[in-house]
């Protein structure tokens, strides 16, 4: 498990001088679920990137466990991305293998056991269902034992019963390992319904509008009284917070 | 009572033919019989234009297929045939091989694309002629010669496909590799060289029907063997039913390759991703 401290000053779109994230400052830790929340285009996206070492900015802190990050052996990570990214030539297994040493190969078919895949071993990813392939990737960012988890909208565009059902299964995963997961999100309730802290970002340039601890029980109710009272109650104190405004 | 009959048989008749000619269509709907058929209707209007225009010059094709066991069993085909498919392959290989590692190279490193690019151009244009004769000049009539004449003619083409296919390698898929910190080499294999399996595949079916073509000329000016080496001294006798035995003999094993690598190579390599 991991600690994060991270403080970006100045993140540009590439090859532009427009400025996509500011100040952006925020601790995260171990075994903490993080939601990050905020309006279309405000950059959270390009902070997972920059969390998983695809993206780095001019001036930037990402401290892990207090040393600093540079994407080597130390740290191991799992990101979900908003479309699965599976490779389509090789199988639902191959895909798991790839990431995975060869000495481990054996946790494939728990692991497809643990997200209702057990007999699709042998399938490509386009003989799956979209709802299949997105647990595919959620298992292959499980199969690497990671310190850190990233999501980015892993369940955009799903049916209703199918996001619930990966939502719980994400839920009994990070569960079972206690896995730091930083998750993000333009879904309130499916925040509520996940994490433990939520951080709101503004527009564009973005940084940190808010904050906000869950301090509901674990497990949740999906539509729950509470987590429904909960996001009542923020909303009545910040109606445009989802739109990136807390004014 | 006898005119309810002959309609009865003309309807008959009517039905029958519809039934034909639906399976007619059918069957040439279908790939195998499609083919069959299409190749059936080309041999005839070949066998019915050599009947009308009967000339030695446009031999029928009862006497190319004589002219074919003839040179089967009595001449060289079978030698020349072996040499000329031993140089295909080798300047297939060789071409290919290089090919595919400049066209990566030019793909993923805008610079090195910037920089070669006119001489990829000037490569693409200069007319094989030109190298098969250079070639021969600067090296001599001899074995190595013809197989550079050939693989030089053949590299910028399968450059061209190759660094295409790299230009447009899925960056998401390789941002996969970096986040799970594949080995290079995994990376290469598992994740960047599949995506360009369809481009080194097209360039190898295309690479094939130029190559021998070269190679032909190759062999017609400078060697003293091969299929293009027996075209000449066939033209040279005006012997057009040879000539075209041996185009048959040689588009045949380009089929067979066609048929027994390049397809069952095809389905390995688009496995998972036409299987909706």
């Amino acid at each position: 498990m991991i600690e994060l401290d991270i403080a970006i000053k100045d993140k540009y779109y590439p090859n532009s001088s427009s400025v996509v994230l500011k100040d952006v400052q925020f601790s995260v830790k171990s075994g903490e679920f993080i939601a990050i929340i905020g309006p279309s285009g405000c950059g959270k996206t390009t902070l997972l990137n920059m969390l998983s070492g695809l993206e780095d900015a001019s001036e930037q802190k990402l401290l892990y466990n207090s040393k600093s990050f540079n994407n080597s052996k130390e740290h191991q990570l799992g990101y979900v991305f908003q479309q699965p990214r599976l490779m389509p030539w090789l199988t639902v297994k191959e895909n798991l293998q790839l990431v995975l040493p060869s000495t481990q190969h054996q946790i494939i078919e728990t692991l497809l056991s643990q997200v209702g895949l057990a007999n699709k071993g042998s399938f490509y990813p386009k003989q799956l269902s979209g709802g299949m392939q997105r647990r595919v990737a959620i298992a292959r960012a499980f199969a690497v034992n990671p310190d850190l988890i990233l999501l980015d909208e892993p369940f955009n565009s799903l049916d209703v019963p199918t996001a619930a059902k990966l939502r719980l299964l994400l839920v009994n995963l990070c569960k079972s390992r206690g896995s730091t997961v930083i998750f993000v999100t333009h879904d309130l309730s499916e925040a509520v319904y996940l994490a433990d802290r939520i951080i709101f970002m503004g527009n564009s340039p973005s940084s940190i509008i808010h904050q906000e601890t869950i301090e509901l029980p674990k497990p949740r109710q999906e539509s729950g009284s509470a987590e429904l009272a909960w996001q009542a109650k923020l909303m009545a104190q910040y109606p445009q917070i989802l739109a990136g405004s807390v004014n | 009572m006898s005119r309810n009959i002959a309609i009865k048989k003309h309807a008959n008749h009517q039905s029958l033919t519809s039934q034909l000619a639906k399976a007619l269509f059918q069957a040439f709907l279908s790939p195998l019989y499609g083919r069959l058929i299409m190749l059936i209707i080309l041999a005839g209007l070949w066998q019915g234009t050599a009947w009308l225009v009967n000339s030695s010059d446009f031999p029928s094709l009862l006497i190319v297929l004589e002219s074919f066991i003839y040179h089967f069993y009595q001449g060289d085909m079978l030698v020349n045939l072996s040499v000329t498919l031993s140089r295909v392959l080798i300047s297939f290989i060789i071409a290919l091989i290089l090919g595919v590692i400049i066209g990566i190279l030019m793909g993923t490193s805008k610079r090195l694309n910037q920089l070669s690019d006119t001489l990829l151009i000037i490569a693409l244009n200069i007319p094989a002629l030109v190298t098969i004769l250079l070639c021969y000049i600067w090296f001599g009539l001899v074995e190595s010669a013809a197989i550079t004449a050939v693989v030089i003619n053949k590299i910028p083409t399968v450059v061209v496909m190759i660094r295409e296919g790299a230009r447009v390698v899925d960056q998401d898929l390789l941002s996969v590799a970096k986040i799970y910190q594949l080995s290079l080499s995994k990376t290469f294999f598992k994740v960047f060289l599949p995506q360009l399996y369809p481009y080194i595949m097209a360039s190898a079916r295309a690479g094939l029907s130029l190559i021998w073509k070269i190679v032909l000329v190759v062999e017609l000016l400078g060697r003293s063997d091969g299929v293009g080496f027996a075209l000449n001294t066939l033209f040279q006798f005006f012997d057009i039913a040879g000539i075209l035995a041996y185009t048959f003999a040689f588009i045949s094993i380009v089929l067979v390759i066609e048929h027994l690598i390049f397809r069952p190579l095809d389905k390995l390599i688009t496995r998972g991703r036409h299987c909706d």
